[in-house]
């Protein structure tokens, strides 16, 4: 679009700076502060900090969790985000619907249903010993709330993509390719960067999830502890320098995170030709 | 003149959109700009309309230089090809926008958009939304909204290019009808000659950026002045060189020549009773059925040469030798076209078919 | 499609349907039918009590009144934010359309934490505050400078998508009838965003209702001053009052699927006006 309808050059200068203020201020503070009082005590401090042996215990626990809970979920994802954007049938709307619950609903909440069901007082409880399976305060309950968190998150981002393109894949199926070859060279092709980017920010929020898996660890250093529940336990011990220190791991975690996250939605959009 | 470009140049990038385009429209003429996709009428209108500024040259409306006007100042109207309605406002709204904006009194606005709106005839739809609306509607009250705040000047882009073709021939008469009775200057942009042909009172040819011809309808047609224009007229076939029909001794050595169907008339063998010194014999390549009559492929000294038959004559199959009558031809002379009338068939006195 | 007997083209849908249905059942459906039965087990009598209790309907103002003004911030910066990024050129502009995105990448207790810290009487940002008198950590301030935190990217990646497909023509037909860009702003293009914008406002607002982590931290959890519904349902959970942690969890269940709904009715009826 020509100058001739374009916002004038005084009030562009305002908006981009106001949008720059509000960024740095929102967002680029809160990153470099943590940065900043990780190695306020030194480097050794920092070292010993991350190095300890919680803090690895806990890393590793909430690497299981996101790597069971993104594998779990981009299974389910793709298999959901097919019969959704392939199909009609009743009921498709408040299935959809369902598939939403769990990006509007508060974490806590999500780490008490799974306890009323599977926890002591739960229906599933008795079951669940007799199999020998302890789910609440053990890992497993973790890596159950990690999933439900991030259950949308995936089929999310390819629903769209998929939603699209309903003609090649009706061409290939009337031309007699079974499933799993549509799947692989008509219907892949099209979603691999919305894949990848909803991979990327199931890993991201998986590894970040709080408030669930509170409620259904136990809190037991050492055992039932991801990063940011060790970082809260260290937080209210006021050992304010290795809480900062051990989130450092995870504000890098998240800027690599960012941009991977933009380099695929570059190549996504190369891709497309926009 | 009312609308008058002087030298005006634009480019995108390294694409050169107008070159050095001068021309003048008269008030209160129905203008269309005809050429092929690229070649720059879409450009000029949109710099007259002030949503384009060009590169070099001078835009004067009414006497005035209008260059460094914005867009939304000139009081002109624009009517888009996708019709650009404003999707969240009713049919009335959409019509009554340029008027609230010029802050004319809501009595005032609702008696002018009533007014169009019954113009175009769409009373009783002035609640309905553009999603509720057929293409043809939704064009007509974008030709009310361009209307509404009494233009000096209309301009249409492409304005039947996204609607059905039934509708689009209706279309047509109506938008003429209409410009008539409003007796405001237009300039329409479209690609289709048949359009331009019956809409416009002038044509401006348009191609690779620069113009190629200004003149009536009938005059664009029949005297065309360049060989693009020739070419791009009518049902033309362009013959490459050495043409060698009897009659057109005189065009043997130009390189190029266009012959339109209405040209030509193919007899079937034995019933030629005149002019049989002017006559070719041809071989039928093909028969094509074209709803009111037949279109003929023929071949005559090696060339294909496109001919229409009534349907009422008689039959005519493929493969068969008949008789072909090339009453004149367009001929080029470096970049002049002229029509040179075939030499045997002088004497008689030959009617303009 | 389906052929003449009815059997559906794309091949799948048995498959795709059971995976579907049984993860959601085991992840969602059954589990939130146990809320309901354990609410239940309170009796109407005892969820009324608890969920009117003045602890708890303080608690669910405060998360209230703080996702609303946060929301409603995040929706006017939203807008500013998206149409800066997608209709003006300045240096770095990747970095800032990057960093967008840094709410959802960053665990929340590490935002939680980093909050309390910049906003604190010492902090980078609170030092200047707190000498205007201000206080912001401890505050339901606090709270809402998190709730801000965490929303800004819901708006945002909304709009965007929208704001780049806009076809250029409505502003220029606008342009060409006379109006200003503030009217084109208002009339035109406001309009077109809108249903993008309450759809990223509504899961803004769910979001910032349920927030416990980024929030916990900065709000200091003093009883109806800034305890937020999601930590009391905490702590009721530590102290083992599971049908009163239930009772206040269903009210903000309830509430969060009727954000859903409307959400899915926004989405419904504007899709009718962008039909071609």
């Amino acid at each position: 679009m020509e100058q001739t309808h374009q916002d004038s050059k005084a009030v562009r200068r305002i908006l981009i700076t106001v949008s720059i203020f509000f960024l740095v201020i929102m967002l680029v503070f809160p990153v470099a502060l943590v940065l900043t009082e990780a190695i306020k005590n030194g480097w050794n401090t920092y070292i010993k900090a991350i190095s300890d042996q919680y803090t690895i215990k806990a890393l590793q626990i909430t690497i299981m969790a996101t790597v069971t809970a993104v594998l779990v979920n981009t299974f389910f994802g793709l298999f959901a985000a097919w019969l959704i954007s392939k199909f009609k049938f009743r009921g498709k709307r408040i299935l959809t619907t369902f598939l939403d619950i769990p990006f509007a609903v508060s974490p806590v909440i999500a780490g008490l249903i799974f306890i009323l069901t599977f926890g002591r007082i739960g229906w599933a409880y008795d079951f669940l010993t007799k199999i020998n399976v302890q789910i609440v305060f053990a890992v497993p309950g973790v890596i159950l709330a990690t999933i439900f968190v991030t259950l949308p998150f995936i089929s999310r981002e390819i629903i769209p993509v998929m939603n699209a393109q309903r003609d090649e894949e009706e061409a290939a199926a009337l031309m007699g390719a079974k499933g799993l070859y549509i799947f692989r060279k008509v219907t892949f092709p099209h979603i691999k960067w919305a894949l990848l980017y909803g991979i990327i920010l199931c890993t991201a929020r998986a590894m970040g999830e709080f408030g669930a898996v509170s409620v259904l660890s136990g809190h037991l250093r050492g055992q039932t502890n991801t990063l940011p529940l060790h970082i809260e336990i260290l937080y209210n011990e006021f050992e304010y320098v290795q809480a900062f220190a051990v989130s450092s791991i995870l504000v890098v975690l998240a800027v690599v995170i960012l941009i991977i996250r933009n380099i695929v939605e570059y190549k996504g959009r190369k891709e497309a030709g926009l | 003149m009312y609308v008058e470009l002087k030298n005006i140049d634009k480019a995108f990038n390294k694409f050169q959109a107008s070159d050095n385009i001068s021309f003048g429209i008269e008030k209160g003429k129905l203008v269309g700009l005809l050429g092929p996709s690229g070649s720059g009428k879409t450009t000029i209108l949109r710099m007259i309309a002030g949503l384009e500024t060009p590169d070099a040259g001078d835009i004067f409306i009414d006497g005035k230089r209008v260059n460094n006007i914005a867009a939304s100042k000139r009081g002109i109207g624009f009517v888009f090809q996708n019709y650009a309605l404003f999707r969240y406002m009713t049919v009335y709204d959409n019509v009554a926008f340029g008027l609230k904006v010029q802050k004319v009194p809501k009595s005032e606005i609702k008696e002018r958009v009533l007014e169009l709106i019954r113009l175009v005839g769409l009373e009783g739809l002035e609640k309905r939304y553009p999603h509720q609306l057929s293409g043809g509607q939704k064009q007509r009250v974008a030709f009310a909204r361009a209307l509404a705040p009494n233009p000096h000047l209309l301009l249409l882009d492409e304005p039947f290019a996204a609607i059905d073709a039934k509708v689009r021939i209706e279309l047509r008469s109506w938008l003429r009808e209409m410009i008539n009775k409003l007796k405001i200057t237009s300039v329409f942009v479209t690609h289709d000659q048949d359009e331009a042909i019956e809409v416009a009172d002038e044509i401006i040819v348009t191609n690779k950026g620069k113009v190629e011809q200004i003149g009536s309808p009938s005059d664009i047609y029949k005297n065309p002045v360049t060989p693009f224009v020739a070419q791009f007229m009518g049902h033309s076939a362009l013959l490459e060189s050495g043409v060698r029909f009897r009659g057109f001794e005189k065009a043997a050595g130009l390189s190029q020549a266009v012959i339109r169907p209405e040209f030509v008339k193919v007899v079937k063998k034995g019933n030629l009773q005149e002019h049989m010194s002017a006559s070719e014999e041809g071989r039928i390549e093909n028969v094509a059925f074209r709803g009111d009559s037949l279109e003929l492929k023929v071949n005559v000294n090696g060339v294909v040469i496109t001919a229409n038959r009534s349907l009422e004559k008689e039959e005519l199959q493929v493969g068969e030798v008949v008789d072909v009558l090339i009453y004149r031809i367009y001929t080029f002379d470096g970049n002049t076209a002229r029509l040179i009338q075939n030499e045997n068939m002088k004497d008689d006195n030959s009617i303009f078919i | 499609m389906k052929t003449k007997k009815g059997k559906r083209v794309i091949p799948g849908f048995g498959l795709s349907m059971g995976i579907t249905l049984s993860f959601l059942s085991l992840l969602v459906l059954i589990p939130f039918a146990s809320i309901v039965f354990s609410a239940s087990s309170l009796g109407f009598q005892g969820f009324i009590e608890t969920v009117t209790s003045k602890r708890v309907l303080a608690g669910y103002k405060v998360s209230f009144l703080c996702a609303l003004i946060a929301t409603l911030f995040n929706s006017v910066f939203g807008v500013i934010l998206s149409w800066v990024l997608v209709r003006y050129e300045f240096p770095y502009k990747r970095v800032a359309d990057g960093l967008i995105e840094l709410p959802f990448a960053l665990p929340t207790a590490v935002a939680g934490i980093s909050l309390t810290a910049l906003y604190s009487d010492q902090g980078w940002l609170g030092r200047f505050f707190s000498k205007a008198g201000i206080k912001i950590t401890y505050t339901q301030i606090g709270i809402i400078v998190a709730m801000i935190f965490i929303t800004i990217p819901f708006v945002v990646r909304a709009i965007q998508p929208v704001l780049e497909k806009i076809d250029g023509q409505y502003e220029e037909a606008a342009s060409m009838l006379g109006a200003k860009r503030s009217t084109i702003f208002l009339k035109v293009i406001l309009p077109e965003i809108l249903p993008a914008l309450l759809t990223g406002s509504g899961l803004a607002f769910a979001r910032a209702l349920g927030e416990y982590g980024s929030v916990v931290f900065i709000a200091g959890n003093t009883p109806f001053k800034t305890e937020i519904a999601p930590l009391l349902i905490m702590s009721k959970l530590q102290q083992y009052d599971y049908s009163g942690a239930t009772a206040i969890a269903l009210v903000m269940l309830i509430v969060s699927f009727i954000i859903l709904l409307i959400i899915n009715a926004i989405q419904m009826f504007s899709s009718k006006f962008t039909r071609e």
